[in-house]
């Protein structure tokens, strides 16, 4: 599918650097990295185990923040932000999906789908509407008076989905969303991505499954911490190296 | 607003549902705690507001003398059963009191029992032979009719005035204004009055006033002398004043007025050497009753806080167990935008409707308790509403209070470890 060349950047990291001091011994996590997610992308980030996956991914989520460099996401530099103002920037601009799910268990399927809004102040009939429409959505619409737990893994993972929608992110961010579920279910989520992206929808996933960063449209592999390559997946076996 | 709060409750039940026996039980100490403050509260109440009326009956502004038997020596015994014991304030002494204490109200007081009968209505009756000052020195109105005059007393006339309750009894279908009673064997007294009912007592032996029949302190002594038989111990007493009340314009004069009294008394060589007479100042024993009572509820007070230290050190116990076990919550929770203070809230609001739940239940049980204390012991009690909301107030605040430093634990975790705890 081609998309317009203009696109809004919404997510992009400029020479970002996370150290952990050890004691005597700083790691460098993330060393140095500049990437950029535009509307519409679908990016898998790869890379071997200590490559910096996850500190890129709590990063992304604005979870954590950088050492050094500037994330910017919609265009601003969320970088310095305080806990609150970090908080504001998970619950409006960002969709997360975590591989074991993370609903909470004493709330049903709607009230897990609410929860999101619950923090922006936003819970009502709209929000009640929304969450019917985006269950229909993922094919859970008969499912909202539910617990988590009398749905199988694959129905909790499409929840997390629908839930991660519900604040009109700029971006979803995936974190091995198919880790906990056989090869159908998986294939199953990934085709629900698919389903997603016509509508516009940005998906950032980490993962170390091939399988999985291949329905991306690109790769980013990570290594020690640095962008070893972007790979573009649909000029099938063609590698380009370096920054887009 | 209202529904977000809603909401917040509504969650706070849910999660503690998680783990219903353990929440059950962290609740059952500040329920323990919130029903035993009420209901001892309600009992010490109900005891001491009778102890406290019972002083406020004998009338705050008044001094009383009374007379009291003398200890028996062994001397005194063993003399002959048939003589006639005498002790007790004398007549006289009244108008010594009216010149030590000018500004007082005094008057003679002399009690005895005698059957009065009307017709078939018959009983044994407590007569009070006084004076004119004694309705205003009780304090008590007339209902019907008129109380003694000073004519009355002058012409020791055979007139009575009627409590309330005995009115009844030898009156039930007549009105008893003008009607003759008979009081002993031969006295006939006519019924001038009937007072107001009254519903305290008129001495220490528990006669009540209602149960009375008033007449001229004169016409007593003519009739009925100052000697009578004790039937318990089948003696003569001679007593010519049963009782003197003082009473003084106001609670400031009581205390040197006392202070008087009791040097006359002790001046007294017959009552030094005798101790047969005895001064009571109502509203010493009213302030000493309520120094008491003050003393009952501070000691209430802090077994109410140490209980209620108790329950709190369980909840905050049970909410740093549950910040533990869902710190995976937490952070889930905060990925999806949740602010520390949400974090906060959430937990507070847990915590306090856990000891609020454990306050409401609190509350019912420390309302049955005192109700089946005065069911099957008899013992007055009196739950007051301000007692049972500070106790259910307290027991919230409790809750919010132990459960602030969990919550605060729970918000300051950092969302990336708590995202990936188990
Ligand atoms: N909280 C931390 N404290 C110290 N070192 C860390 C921490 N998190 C990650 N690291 C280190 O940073 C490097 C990158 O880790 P990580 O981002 O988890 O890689 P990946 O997810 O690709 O396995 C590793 O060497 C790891 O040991
Ligand atoms: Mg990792």
């Amino acid at each position: 599918m081609s998309q317009p060349a203009d696109r809004p950047i919404i997510a992009e990291f400029v020479d970002v650097h996370r150290h952990y001091v050890m004691g005597k011994n700083v790691v460098k996590a993330l060393n140095g990295v500049s990437m950029q997610v535009k509307k519409g992308d679908y990016l898998a980030i790869m890379g071997r185990s200590g490559s910096g996956k996850s500190t890129m991914l709590n990063i992304l989520g604005a979870l954590d923040r950088p050492t050094t460099g500037e994330y910017r996401v919609g265009g601003r530099d969320v970088s310095g932000l305080d806990d609150n103002a970090l908080s504001d920037v998970r619950g409006r601009e960002i969709g997360f999906i975590f591989q074991s799910f993370n609903l909470i268990p004493q709330l049903t399927v709607l009230e897990n789908l609410e929860v999101p809004l619950f923090y922006q102040g936003r819970v009502g009939k709209e929000s009640r509407a929304k969450a019917e429409y985006l269950a229909e959505r993922v094919g859970l619409g008969k499912r909202l008076e539910h617990r988590p737990l009398e749905l199988s893994g694959g129905q909790q993972q499409r929840v997390a989905i629908a839930r991660a929608l519900m604040n009109d992110p700029l971006f979803l961010l995936a974190d091995e969303a198919t880790g906990n579920l056989d090869s159908n279910t998986e294939q199953e989520i990934l085709n629900l991505f698919d389903d997603l992206r016509p509508d516009g929808v940005t998906i950032v996933v980490v993962t170390h499954n091939p399988k999985v960063a291949e329905r991306a449209d690109h790769t980013l592999w990570l290594k020690d911490g640095q962008v070893e390559k972007l790979v573009d997946n649909r000029l099938a076996g063609t590698a380009h190296g370096g920054h887009p | 607003m209202i529904g977000d709060s809603m909401r917040m409750v509504k969650l706070g039940l849910k999660s503690l549902m998680l783990h219903k026996l353990r929440s059950c039980l962290t609740t059952a100490g500040i329920l323990f705690g919130v029903a035993s403050v009420i209901a001892m509260l309600a009992v010490g109440e109900g005891a001491s507001a009778e102890t406290l009326k019972q002083y406020r009956d004998m009338g705050v502004t008044n001094v009383l003398l009374r007379s009291q038997k003398p200890e028996e020596t062994q001397s005194s015994s063993s003399s002959s059963m048939m003589s006639t014991l005498s002790y007790g304030l004398f007549y006289q002494e009244a108008d010594r009191i009216q010149n030590l204490l000018p500004q007082a109200t005094v008057v003679r007081v002399r009690e005895f029992l005698r059957p009065v009968m009307r017709g078939e209505n018959w009983g044994q009756s407590m007569i009070l032979g006084t004076e004119v000052n004694f309705l205003e020195v009780t304090n008590m109105k007339v209902h019907e009719g008129r109380w003694l005059t000073d004519l009355d007393l002058q012409r020791q006339a055979n007139v009575c005035v009627l409590g309330e309750r005995l009115s009844r009894m030898l009156f039930p279908l007549e009105n008893p204004i003008g009607k003759t009673i008979l009081v002993g064997i031969e006295d006939r007294f006519e019924v001038i009055g009937v007072l107001d009912y009254q519903g305290r007592a008129a001495s220490p032996n528990g006669t009540t006033l209602d149960q009375c029949a008033f007449i001229p302190m004169s016409s007593s002594r003519r009739r009925f002398g100052d000697t009578v038989r004790n039937p318990l111990i089948n003696r003569w007493e001679q007593v010519e004043l049963h009782e003197i009340k003082v009473k003084l314009p106001s609670t400031e004069e009581v205390e040197g007025a006392a202070a008087v009294l009791e040097a006359m008394l002790a001046r007294d060589e017959v009552h030094r050497s005798k101790k047969d007479t005895e001064v009571t100042v109502p509203l010493e024993l009213l302030r000493k009753a309520e120094a008491t009572e003050r003393m009952f509820n501070l000691v209430l007070a802090v077994i109410a806080s140490i209980s209620l230290l108790v329950g709190g050190i369980g909840i905050m116990n049970v909410m740093l167990a549950t910040v533990t076990e869902r710190t995976r919550e937490i952070g889930i929770r905060r990925a999806l935008g949740a602010k520390k203070k949400h974090i906060v809230q959430q937990f507070l609001v847990e915590a306090g409707v856990l000891s609020a739940l454990g306050g409401l239940v609190g509350v019912g049980l420390g309302v049955l308790v005192p109700y089946f204390i005065e069911h099957y012991f008899k013992q007055p009690t009196d739950i007051q509403a301000p007692h049972v909301v500070l106790a259910f107030g307290i027991s919230a605040v409790v809750g919010v209070v132990f459960g602030l430093y969990p919550a605060w634990r729970a918000a300051n975790m950092d969302p990336v470890e708590a995202l990936r705890h188990e």
